[in-house]
This record gives structure tokens, C-alpha cells and sequence, in this order.
């Protein structure tokens, strides 16, 4: 770039020097105007963003051979019988025995061979995810450890049942999942069972079934995903030693199909009184991964269109209310509707309620998929690859209305059907559809190709202000020189790119010191999970004390980075290389961060972008105006403070919450959560925006 | 006397050949009905053709296939068996060690074995030939088993031959009418009369399994066999479930009853004659030696009622001719002569009085293979073998002890899915075995990329109270190129079913008639000495698939990259600095083309200046303002253009 720029310079002295390159005319123009160039990115960005709601697609069912609702529904009134017989039996062994642990099993596994089907009883036992140095990522979210010592009864019990498709050739399988927990039984469990059991009962007898279906009745007393995280994993990774499971227990080793599965998984809830029967869905798994939007297109088609049902998708309630909200929403529906007096085929245009309530469902899907954990127990199917949405159904009326709960259960069931008839006609695994998509609604979506510009406007400004800054200072120098002393470019060409083009390399030693440190502090809640008796705030003290101590001790050894004195000539000239090195590597890893997880990505950008553009030394003000001085001093030190994870996640709580509940604890709380579930996001919190914002202090605090 | 000569010698030809047709081709068929104990019925048609040696006989037939006689001397096809096969097996339910099951129990897909009379260093172009033929015969993609990746030559684990077997299968392909109807057509009567008549093809293929079977043993090129000639066995085994109008009959035991069936209720049609051709036609309706025993527990508290009653509990419609009893067991298999009631159609009924609930004689171990790990790396295959409750009543609890199975293990495993095979690891009831303890002979043929697949032979020998062996094995999952992947590549790729063969074990019925078994063939073939063998799941290994659209946006790109690099490298070609740099300085020098010029003075008017002299050393706002008004202009008129037509 250097290069460049001495080139750009050049010619004003020099008339009859050649003009450079177009290419090489714009980057130099660019990197000249970087700060209104980064201000246009960066408002665009934010724009982008907000226009996200209005830019969201209809879905359409991609993959042809799915042809939801072509068949007509097989599921009657005898079924519901067949399920209200078992919520029945189901209850009368939860009054007549009060615990209805091992029997609920039982009682499962007799309904299921009446209908031909294999029965395994899977036990399994949840222990939690500590944090363990080496096997982040490399692990899945829970471990399991039989243990010899422990009886069958402290086990969660699966009851899993086998339908072999007639015709079939056991490839592929379809699984359902009804969580219920066993210890203490709800009649909402028991009537998801229920309908589990009748839509079982019924495939049983139809002739279609192209692959095998699996009903898995998960006993989530430890938890819904564990209990089906813990079935797949035996599912997939079988043990054959004696040692690994107590003897009196019957394991499912025997898992005679494998394959590709997909997935449906089927809660009841006795939710709120709802105007109309809904139906949830829940797709988010880990780390921001989707299901295949075909899966969540065909369920949506048939429960409006077929079963009348209404569709929710999870929404942030707080932002449904905002007022600023509601008038963005109007700017747009505004614009929208003068596009369309100007020509009647623009249509893009949505109304202000509909973009709220978009905005809301967006909002709550780039959320969930940027905080990295499952929003049910399908994330533990996506783990092995195999999609998976939970389904929950809240009627109308209450559960215990014999008829309305007919009604509702007959609904339910044909959604179902149809869902699992339609998976069935499928012949090759879910890859048609998107799994790159967020949700504005249950009907509409967001590609990647949409949502990714909102993100790149936003992280362009950082390289270019990095080459500015680099450049910078190097430009008024060599100018100067050339002015000066030196008529031929070409020499001080030379002259600059030898002395200079080296600068950078104690600000990388800087940004490097700060990256290794951050790596360091990433592997210290190890250290504190060793200590006895710990509570959050205490975990929370040790970590930052630890951390404190660590970026001390890596100072004295590796030097500190106001230690650098050669350029005291131009003490301006360090701390922006400084920024530049740091905007260039934030830059970096906020790239290979939207690759992992975009959504985490996106709301980083948005605290870290203006973190990294207006952060100034203090101390160095500038000589600029008096206003703009304090705004600027102000901005900074906002950044500084909302930029820092844990002043952050403490600040939303308190705004959410009130004031008084928060304690320094929660970071930890939350923190712990993030890597039980193997989360990219603490990752991304500690090794990407935690270095960024100790080098941004490090700025704003330069001497 | 000129005339009559010849006439006679013809007419002596013809009758000596007469003689000699119906002494040497026979054909016959045979149809076995079995109830089986999760309330389907298995039906098996047996036709077989036999034809006596060309030497003696000569080429011309009238009963035996020309397509088969030309196929077995064209390829010099010693032993063939190609099944077409949909549904699974169910080993558990359906038995395991009769002779149907280990010999018409086949996997999913179609399976060809063939051993060939041919020169060893032949025998792989006579294959690819023969899986040609067979193909255009079958109506059935059996030509993609003729590249070396496709088939492989067991050497010990699959027959007892010698190197000229070839063993491929296709185990996805689909199975329909369109191979169903060659195979009639092989039939001397077809479909048009005879047992095959009643094959009615949508009561085929609904039931829960079909296969249809044509295995081909020739005497031609060797000595060694016994009848000399070529036998053509065509073999058609269903599975189906008959409709049952007492589905909610429950008895208060929690026992279902049994559906009554007939014939007609599954074919939809009766049994109407014989094929004249057949030397024998007869209709078999086996109980098993566990079914018997569990009716003779019934006990004998009833009255016969209208039908023919046999046993206390079951009844026939239509009174057999023939009951013959197995010499062992005590299964009984009740015979019906078509011949003998040609007068009427045929209607072999069943009904059941009371609940009955048995189980199938079933293979020594359960054999089941399973894929383990996840992600498109790698992963690891493992057969399971559990013991059945056939392994008692065969050894004896008292001989448990001492006593040694052998079972032999052959799986094909096709190349992109690369086998360790130092991996192999044998779990005994959950302990880790020494290897060499439990396996007694392995023989391995590693795969090669795009030429041959991984074949892996293995002996065990295990305890006899053995309860469940489990062999894994470790494997990497290779790239393809983006050509080798086949259509819906998303589906996965299948590992075709691994052949268990417990060869200690003979799967062999004798059946003893006055008469007729010495004529059936198919109560000879229940008394060949075959081993039994049992095929295990077809699996699906899920590869990383490359997204197909990927080659066009590959080509996009490539193109961009092309035109942006020959562009400029024509501009670097064209231009010539030093002239530029000239027309430059005239162009200083003060000679202004027209059209800037008068723009130039355009603009200053606009601007309200007068015109600066054109020595001006830098033109450059003049022309981003000339760049400015010009890309307006285009502006306006683009929107003018959409406004008023767009």
C-alpha cells in the first residue's frame, strides 16, 4: 500500500508521471476518505439490517417430491380413541401409584408391541458437562458415564419402538420424540404420548411407509435434551463392554437400523389460553445451526392449510412494544406505499404492525442463534446431522374438555401424518431448501444472501480504515521527505518502505501479547471449577483477579506496550498503527466468526465496529472542536463500557429485569451455560471481542 | 417310391425326436403355502425345467428356454442365481434355517453369482458379458455390475469353488413388473395357464416381501456332476398379509387369532388347471414342526365342523391329497394335486378355531449389521450376532459347553468406503476377544481406489453358549469426483448385505411320501445338504456430497476471471504508452477535439466564467463534471424509459 500511495501522491508534483491503474485510483480514493466512507458503511449497515423484515421472502416448499398434504389423512376418530386410552391408563397409574417411574415404561412398551413393534428400554444416566481443557467442541454437550454402582431405578428410562416398513429396505428412519417426565407426570405429557402412541398405531397399519419409524418416548426428568442426547449418542456409538452397563438393564444396542433419520419432536403443552389452537415451532439448534427450512415450510403449509392451526414462531415481546420501533415501521410502510404510487409492480412495501411483529420474530431468531444453545431437544439431533424441529401444540380450551380435547387431538394428529407422509416420500436426505435462513415469520425468511450485506457493510469500514490509518502516517512523512529533501519518488519510495514498512511489528507484538493472554483467560474457568465450594460471584472474582494477574505477568515478560519509545517523534503515529493492527485482526475475526456462526457475528459487529472506528486516545484529542472533542471523548467511553461482555450482559439484564437483582455472578451463570452446551459464542466473547476491547483500552489510555 | 422315402425318414425323425423330447425335457411346478406365525402367509412357486446334455439331445427344445440354453453355452455358465428381491427377510418371524428361508431369503436389490467354465484369465470379460445379457433379458440395470468396482470373487467364504465365481449386487435396484414379466415368459405356459396364473401383480407386490429367483446349474462342460444336462429353477417367494375381516377378535388370553386365508382371498384368483406341459403340478401347505406341536397342545375337546379338519384347531377347505410327514421333525406338509381337480378351480383354504402362537425354526445367531459414528468422515460397521433359541434345541443344553459354531462372515464393501481391516476387533458377551482366539481363518482383499472393492472372508469359530459376538470393523470415507457420483447422490451410498454363513448347520427337510417326493422337485431340493445362510441389512453410508450446482457457478466464475484477464491483457497489448504520452502533450499543446471544447464552453457558460485557457494543467474536474452531466443524462433517461414503458 505504501507503494501505492507514494504513486498517489507523486503525481501532483509530477505532471508527466503516468496515471496509475483505475483499480489502484479507487482504493487510494477510499482509503482517503475512509471516515465518510466507514460512517456510509456503517449507517447502511444498520439500515440494512432494519430493512431485514421487509426484505424476508415467502417460504415455498423447495424439494418437489415432499408434496405436503397431496394424500388425504388416514387419522380418525378411532385413533383419538386409541390415544385418550392410553392418556387414561396413564393417569390411573399415576393416581394409583403416586410415582410412576419404571411403570410408565412398561406401560409404554406393552402399547407399543401390541402394535408389532420392537421395544428396547434405553437407560441412561445425565451427568453435566464440566469444562474440560481438551475436549471443547470435540465432545458433545453431556457425557454419559454408567456407572457399576448405581442401580436401574436412578436411571432415566427411554422406551424406544421399531415400526419396520414393509416394504422398505431399513435405511432411513423417521423419529418421534414425547418427551414426558417421569417423575412427576402431567396430563399435557401424558396426551403428548397420547397422540405419540395413536399416529404410532396408525402407521403401523398403513401401507406407504417407505422408511422405518422410531418413537421415542424420552423420560426428561433429567431434562428433554439430555434424554435424547443421550439416546442418540448410544444410538450412534453403541458400546459393547459389560462394564459400561449395569447387567438387570436392557440396552438398545441392538440398533438394527442406521442411517439417515429425520425428525420430528412432539410436545403437548396445556399452554394460556389462546384464541385459537397453536402450534410452536422450535428449530434453533446449536450454534445457530437450522433445520432445513423445507421441514419447517411443510409443517407450516399443513397446519394452516390443512389443519387450521395457528403457527407461532418464538418472538422478543419486549421489542413488540418499542414506540421507536413502530415509527421505523411506518418510515418504511410510508416509503413503501410512494414506491408503489411511483410504479405499481414495486411492491415491497409492508405494513407498520407487520414490520414489528417481523422485527420481533427476527430479532428472537438471530438472538437464539447467536447465544448457541438449543431451543429443545431437536438441537441434539442436529449435532448428528439429521434435522429436527419441536413441535408444541397449545389448545384452545382446556385439556380436560373430553370433546374440545378430541377435536384437538384429532388435529394434531393428522398435522403429523401428513408431516411424516410427506417425509416419507422423500428420497434423498433435506438439501434442497435453505439451512442458512432466519425468520421473520412462520411463513417467511431471510436468506443468507440477504442478511450477509447488512454484515458486510458493516465490517468493510474496518480494513479500509485500517490501510487509512497505516497509511497515514507514512503519507505526511514521505511527503515530507520528498518535499523536503528527496526529489526522486522513486528513492523515497525505497527510503519509506525501509524504515517504515516494519513499524507495524511491535503493534502485532502488542495485539499478539493480547490474543494470547485472551487465550489464557479462556481456559481459567477450568481452574476455578477446581476450587471447593464456589459460588458465582466468587467464581466471577477469581476469573477477572486471575485474568488481572495473567495480563501482568504476560507484560513483564513480553514488555508493555507503552514501552515502545523509538517513535517518540510522532507519538500519534504508534497508537494509530496500534488500531490498525487491532481493526485488522477484529476484522478478521469477526470473518471467521459470521463462517461459524453468523448470527453471533452480526450483533458482535454491532458493538464491536463502532468500538474499533471512534476509539482515540484521551489524551490525544486532536486539535478539532470543542463539541467535537466531548462527543467523541463521550462515545468512547460508552463503547468502553457496553463493549465489555460482562458490563454488557449486566447492563441488558438490569434493563430487562430491574437493577436489583443483578449481581456480578450472573456473567459466570451465563458464561457456565455457554460452554455446558459446547457454545461458539464464549469463544467468540473471549478470544474475538475480549482482545478487542483490552487493545481499545490500551488505545484510549495512550500516553 | 422317390416321394415316400423321405416322408417316412421325416416321419421317423419326427417320432424319434417325440420320443426323446419327453424323455429327456421335463418341466414341473410347484407352489408351497406356509401360514406364518406373525399372521402373513409366505407363498413360494417352484418351477423348474430340465434339459438333457446337447450331446445326447442335441439343440433344438420345446419346453426348455432358448434365451437360457444359448445364455449357458454362450458364457459357459457352470452355476448361475440372479434374484430380484424387495422388502427384508424377517429372520426372526419368518425362520431362518428351512430351506426356503437360507436359500430364497435373499437381500434387497438384485444379487448375481455366477461360476463359469472358463479359462480363469476369461472369466472377468465372460462376467461383464454375461451381466449384458442379463441385463437386456431382465429388463433390469444388471450391466452396472460389470466394472471391477461392482463384484468381486469370493474365495472361500461365500461357496466352496474354485476362482471362477463372480458375486456382485445392486442393492438399490427397484423391483417391478417389468422384471417380473421375462421371468414368466421363461414358462412354457406363461402366466396364461398353470400355477402362474393366479400370480395377480398388485396382490405381489403389496405383501411385505417378494423375490423372484432363477438359478441355472449346468452339466454341459464338466464331468464331475451326477445328471448330466442344465437345470433351470425359477423360484418366486412372497410374503403377504391376508385381509382379515376379525382384526378386533381378541381372545381373553390377550392372544390374536390367526387370519383365515384361502387362495383366492390372496391372489384374488383360484387355481384353474395345470399347465399341460408340466409334468407335475401340485400345490404343498406346510406346518411347521413348532406349529404342530403347539396344535397338538390344543388338545382334541372339539367337533369337526363343516371343512375337513385335520388337526384340532385348523381346517382345510379343500381335503388333501397326499399328508406327508417329515422324517425328523415333526412338521407336516400337505400335498394337492392340481391334476386332480382340474374338474373344479382350486381354493386351498385355512381357517383357525382357536389362538395359536408360535415361532419359526430360526439360524443358530441373528445376524444384524449396524454403521456406528456420525459426520462425514469416518465411521466404523458392526455385525452383531445374537443367539436365538434354535441354538438350544439343535446342541443341547448339556453339549453347550464343549461345543464349537463355526460361522463365515463375507462382505463386499465397495471402495469409498475404505476398511481397516487391522481394526478388526470381536466382542464375546460384552468382553473384548483376543483376535486370533475366535477367528480361524480371514482373508482380506483390500479395496483399491476405482478399481476393486474391499472383500473381507472371516471364520469365526465361537462357543456354543455364546449370546451375542459382535465384530467392528474401523473405515474412512473417501472422496469421488464430482463425474463418479451417482443420481440422487444426496440419498447415500449402499453397502451391499453381508452374506453369515454357519456351515455346521445343514438347512435340509426330508419329506416322506409313498410316491411323490421322489417325483417333486422341490421336496428333492428341501432334502439337498445346504448350508444355511442368512443376509444381513443393506446399509446407507451418507458421503460428503458436493453441491451440484457448484460446477456452473465454477464455470460463472472461471468465465469472469477469463474476460477480466484477457481484457486487460489485450489493453496491455494495445497500448502504447509513449504515443499516448504523446497525443497527451499535442493535446496540451492546445489542440482540443470539438465536442470537449464545446462542452467545456458549455459549462463555463453554465457556471457564469469565463472560459479558462486551455493550457490548464489539470483537466481532470472538467471532465468528472463531463463524466457527471453525462451519467445524469443516462440517469434521467433510464427513469423516463422505465416510467413511461417499463
Amino acid at each position: 500500500m505504501a507503494t501505492a500511495d507514494a504513486n498517489a501522491v507523486v503525481p501532483s508534483s509530477q505532471p508527466s508521471n503516468p496515471k496509475p491503474r483505475p483499480i489502484v485510483r479507487i482504493g487510494t480514493f477510499l482509503i482517503s476518505h475512509s471516515a465518510l466512507f466507514s460512517l456510509i458503511c456503517c449507517a447502511a449497515g444498520i439500515l440494512a439490517l432494519f430493512l431485514l423484515p421487509v426484505l424476508a421472502k415467502n417460504t415455498y416448499v423447495s424439494e418437489n417430491a415432499l408434496m405436503p398434504g397431496s394424500a388425504n389423512p388416514m387419522f380418525s376418530n378411532h385413533d383419538t380413541m386409541e390415544a385418550n386410552r392410553l392418556v387414561k391408563d396413564i393417569m390411573d397409574l399415576k393416581l394409583s401409584s403416586g410415582i410412576a417411574g419404571i411403570e410408565i415404561s412398561n406401560l409404554l412398551g406393552k402399547y407399543m408391541t401390541e402394535r408389532d413393534a420392537d421395544v428396547y428400554h434405553h437407560n441412561f444416566h445425565v451427568q453435566k458437562n464440566q469444562f474440560h481443557l481438551g475436549n471443547f467442541f470435540s465432545d458433545s454437550s453431556y457425557s454419559w458415564h454408567m456407572k457399576e454402582n448405581r442401580s436401574c431405578a436412578q436411571y432415566g428410562i427411554n422406551t424406544v419402538a421399531i415400526i419396520r416398513a414393509p416394504r422398505g429396505d431399513g435405511k432411513e428412519a423417521i423419529v418421534l420424540v414425547s418427551p414426558y417426565n417421569s417423575t412427576n407426570i402431567r396430563q399435557s405429557d401424558a396426551l403428548s404420548l397420547g397422540l405419540s402412541y395413536s399416529i404410532f398405531s396408525l402407521l403401523s397399519r398403513v401401507n406407504w411407509l417407505a422408511k422405518d419409524i422410531i418413537w421415542l418416548a424420552a423420560d426428561s426428568q433429567y431434562g428433554e435434551y439430555a434424554s435424547v442426547a443421550a439416546w442418540l449418542k448410544d444410538y450412534h456409538n453403541p458400546s459393547f463392554l459389560d462394564s459400561d452397563k449395569s447387567d438387570d438393564c436392557t440396552c438398545p444396542e441392538s440398533n438394527a437400523l442406521l442411517g439417515r433419520k429425520d425428525s420430528q419432536i412432539l410436545q403437548v403443552v396445556d399452554g394460556k389460553e389462546e384464541t385459537k389452537d397453536t402450534l410452536s415451532i422450535y428449530a434453533e439448534a446449536s450454534n445457530g445451526q437450522m433445520p432445513n427450512l423445507d421441514l419447517i415450510n411443510i409443517v407450516n403449509y399443513l397446519a394452516v392449510h390443512r389443519q387450521g392451526l395457528h403457527v407461532k414462531v418464538a418472538k422478543l415481546y419486549s421489542v413488540l412494544n418499542a414506540a421507536w420501533l413502530r415509527t421505523v415501521g411506518q418510515i418504511f410502510e410510508f416509503i413503501g406505499k410512494t414506491a408503489k404510487i411511483v410504479n405499481p409492480q414495486w411492491g415491497f412495501g409492508i405494513s407498520a404492525a407487520d414490520y414489528v411483529e417481523g422485527t420481533a420474530t427476527l430479532a428472537s431468531s438471530i438472538y437464539y442463534q447467536a447465544l448457541g444453545i438449543p431451543t429443545g431437544s431437536h438441537g441434539a439431533f442436529r449435532d448428528y446431522q439429521i434435522d429436527a424441529i419441536t413441535l408444541e401444540m397449545s389448545p384452545r380450551f382446556s385439556l380436560y374438555n373430553e370433546v374440545r380435547r378430541s377435536d384437538f387431538l384429532l388435529r394434531g394428529g393428522r398435522l403429523l401424518e401428513g408431516v411424516i407422509r410427506s417425509v416419507n416420500n422423500l428420497l434423498e436426505k433435506f438439501h434442497q431448501s435453505f439451512f442458512l435462513y432466519l425468520l421473520s415469520a412462520p411463513s417467511k425468511f431471510v436468506s443468507v444472501g440477504i442478511y450477509m450485506i447488512a454484515f458486510m457493510l458493516l465490517i468493510i469500514p474496518l480494513p479500509m480504515v485500517a490501510a487509512s490509518l497505516y497509511s497515514g502516517p507514512n503519507k505526511r512523512e514521505s511527503s515530507a521527505r520528498t518535499n523536503n529533501e528527496n526529489p526522486d519518488p522513486a528513492a523515497a519510495i525505497v527510503t519509506s518502505s525501509g524504515s517504515k514498512s516494519w513499524k507495524w511489528l511491535h503493534a502485532a507484538k502488542v495485539v499478539f501479547v493480547v490474543h494470547l493472554w485472551a487465550g489464557l483467560v479462556s481456559l481459567i474457568p477450568y481452574l476455578v471449577n477446581q476450587l471447593p465450594e464456589r459460588t458465582p460471584t466468587a467464581c466471577m472474582l477469581v476469573w477477572v483477579l486471575l485474568s488481572f494477574v495473567s495480563l501482568i505477568i504476560l507484560y513483564w515478560i513480553a514488555g508493555s506496550p507503552y514501552s515502545y519509545k523509538i517513535s517518540h517523534q510522532s507519538p500519534n503515529m504508534e497508537w494509530a498503527i496500534l488500531k490498525a493492527v487491532m481493526i485488522s485482526v477484529a476484522s478478521i475475526g469477526l470473518g471467521l466468526m459470521s463462517i461459524i456462526n453468523y448470527a453471533t457475528a452480526q450483533i458482535g459487529a454491532i458493538f464491536m465496529v463502532p468500538m474499533c472506528l471512534l476509539v482515540h486516545p484521551l489524551k490525544h484529542a486532536g486539535n478539532a472542536g470543542k463539541l467535537r472533542v466531548l462527543s467523541l471523548t463521550t462515545s468512547n467511553m460508552v463503547l468502553a463500557v457496553i463493549g465489555f461482555p460482562p458490563a454488557a450482559l449486566l447492563l441488558v439484564k438490569g434493563w430487562l429485569e430491574g437493577f436489583d437483582g443483578v449481581s456480578l455472578g450472573d456473567f459466570w451463570i451465563w458464561a457456565e451455560t455457554l460452554w455446558t452446551w459446547n457454545s461458539a459464542t464464549y469463544l467468540y466473547l473471549v478470544l474475538i471481542h475480549l482482545p478487542c476491547w483490552v487493545l481499545c483500552m490500551h488505545i484510549l489510555l495512550h500516553p | 417310391m422317390g416321394i415316400i422315402q423321405p416322408v417316412l425318414i421325416v416321419a421317423l425323425v419326427v417320432l424319434g425326436c417325440f420320443n426323446l423330447c419327453y424323455g429327456g425335457e421335463e418341466f414341473s411346478e410347484e407352489l408351497l403355502l406356509r401360514p406364518l406365525p406373525d399372521r402373513k402367509v409366505l407363498a413360494h412357486f417352484h418351477f423348474e425345467s430340465t434339459t438333457p446334455p446337447t450331446k445326447d439331445y442335441g439343440h433344438h427344445h420345446h419346453l426348455f428356454p432358448k434365451a437360457i440354453y444359448q445364455l449357458v453355452h454362450k458364457f459357459r455358465i457352470r452355476e448361475l442365481e440372479l434374484s430380484f428381491t424387495q422388502g427384508r427377510w424377517n429372520y426372526e418371524r419368518w425362520g431362518g434355517s428351512d430351506p426356503i428361508s437360507s436359500s430364497n431369503a435373499k437381500p434387497p436389490g438384485v444379487e448375481l453369482w455366477a461360476i463359469f467354465d472358463v479359462p480363469l484369465d476369461q472369466v472377468d470379460a465372460t462376467w461383464k458379458n454375461l451381466t449384458h445379457t442379463l441385463s437386456g433379458l431382465f429388463c433390469a440395470s444388471i450391466n452396472f455390475l460389470d466394472s471391477t468396482t461392482a463384484y468381486s470373487s469370493p474365495a472361500w467364504a461365500f461357496q466352496q469353488s474354485s476362482g471362477s465365481i463372480r458375486y456382485g449386487a445392486l442393492p438399490r435396484e427397484a423391483v417391478c413388473t417389468e422384471n417380473l414379466t421375462p421371468w414368466l415368459k421363461l414358462l412354457p405356459c406363461r402366466d396364461k395357464s398353470g400355477l402362474a396364473s393366479i400370480l395377480d401383480r398388485p396382490a405381489i407386490y403389496r405383501g411385505f416381501y417378494h423375490s423372484q429367483r432363477l438359478r441355472i446349474t449346468s452339466n454341459e462342460f464338466g464331468s464331475e456332476g451326477i445328471e448330466p444336462g442344465i437345470d433351470l429353477e425359477q423360484t418366486l417367494t412372497i410374503v403377504v398379509q391376508p385381509d382379515d375381516q376379525r382384526t378386533s377378535t381378541s381372545y381373553s388370553s390377550g392372544k390374536m387369532l390367526q387370519p383365515d386365508w384361502s387362495i383366492r382371498s390372496i391372489f384374488g384368483r383360484k387355481i384353474s388347471g395345470t399347465c399341460v406341459l408340466a409334468r407335475s403340478s401340485s400345490v404343498f401347505l406346510e406346518l411347521e414342526s413348532t406349529l404342530v406341536s403347539e396344535l397338538n397342545k390344543v388338545g382334541v375337546d372339539n367337533a369337526a365342523s363343516d371343512g375337513e379338519q385335520v388337526y384340532p384347531g385348523v381346517e382345510l377347505s379343500v381335503a388333501p391329497d397326499q399328508v406327508i410327514k417329515e422324517r425328523k421333525s415333526s412338521s407336516v406338509l400337505f400335498e394337492f394335486s392340481v391334476k386332480k381337480h382340474d374338474y373344479k378351480p382350486l381354493d386351498i383354504g385355512v381357517k383357525w378355531k382357536y389362538p395359536i402362537v408360535w415361532s419359526c425354526v430360526q439360524a443358530p445367531f441373528q445376524a444384524n449389521r449396524f454403521l456406528m459414528g456420525s459426520g462425514n468422515e469416518r465411521g466404523s460397521i458392526a455385525i452383531s450376532l445374537r443367539a436365538t433359541n434354535h441354538q438350544r434345541i439343535i446342541v443341547g443344553d448339556e453339549f453347550r459347553d464343549n461345543c464349537e459354531m463355526r460361522v463365515v462372515i463375507f462382505q463386499v464393501v465397495p471402495w469409498y468406503v475404505k476398511i481397516y481391516f487391522h481394526t478388526v476387533q470381536v466382542f464375546l458377551d460384552g468382553r473384548l476377544e483376543h483376535t486370533p482366539a475366535v477367528i480361524e481363518i480371514i482373508q482380506v482383499s483390500p479395496s483399491e481406489d476405482r478399481v476393486s472393492p474391499g472383500v473381507m472372508e472371516i471364520a469365526l469359530r465361537l462357543p456354543c453358549s455364546t449370546v451375542s459376538a459382535v465384530i467392528t470393523v474401523n473405515f474412512d470415507k473417501g472422496f469421488l469426483h464430482i463425474d463418479e457420483y451417482p443420481p440422487d447422490a444426496n440419498q447415500g451410498y449402499d453397502i451391499p448385505s453381508a452374506v453369515v454363513r454357519f456351515p455346521d448347520i445343514q438347512a435340509s427337510t426330508y419329506y416322506l411320501g409313498e410316491n411323490s417326493s421322489q417325483n417333486s422337485p422341490i421336496l428333492s431340493k428341501f432334502q439337498e445338504n445346504n448350508p444355511v445362510l442368512s443376509y444381513t441389512e443393506v446399509l446407507l453410508v451418507p458421503l460428503a456430497t458436493p453441491d451440484f450446482s457448484m460446477p456452473y457457478n465454477v464455470i460463472t466464475i472461471t468465465c469472469t476471471v477469463f474476460a477480466l484477464y484477457f481484457g486487460s491483457l489485450l489493453n496491455v497489448l494495445r497500448r502504447r504508452v509513449g504515443e499516448e504520452e504523446r497525443l497527451l502533450k499535442q493535446k496540451a499543446a492546445g489542440k482540443t477535439a470539438l465536442l470537449p471544447l464545446i462542452l467545456s464552453k458549455l459549462s463555463s457558460k453554465l457556471r457564469g466564467r469565463s472560459r479558462e485557457p486551455s493550457e490548464s494543467p489539470s483537466p481532470s474536474p472538467l471532465l468528472s463534471n463531463k463524466l457527471i452531466m453525462k451519467v445524469i443524462l443516462l440517469a434521467g433517461l433510464a427513469v423516463a424509459w422505465h416510467f413511461y414503458f417499463g
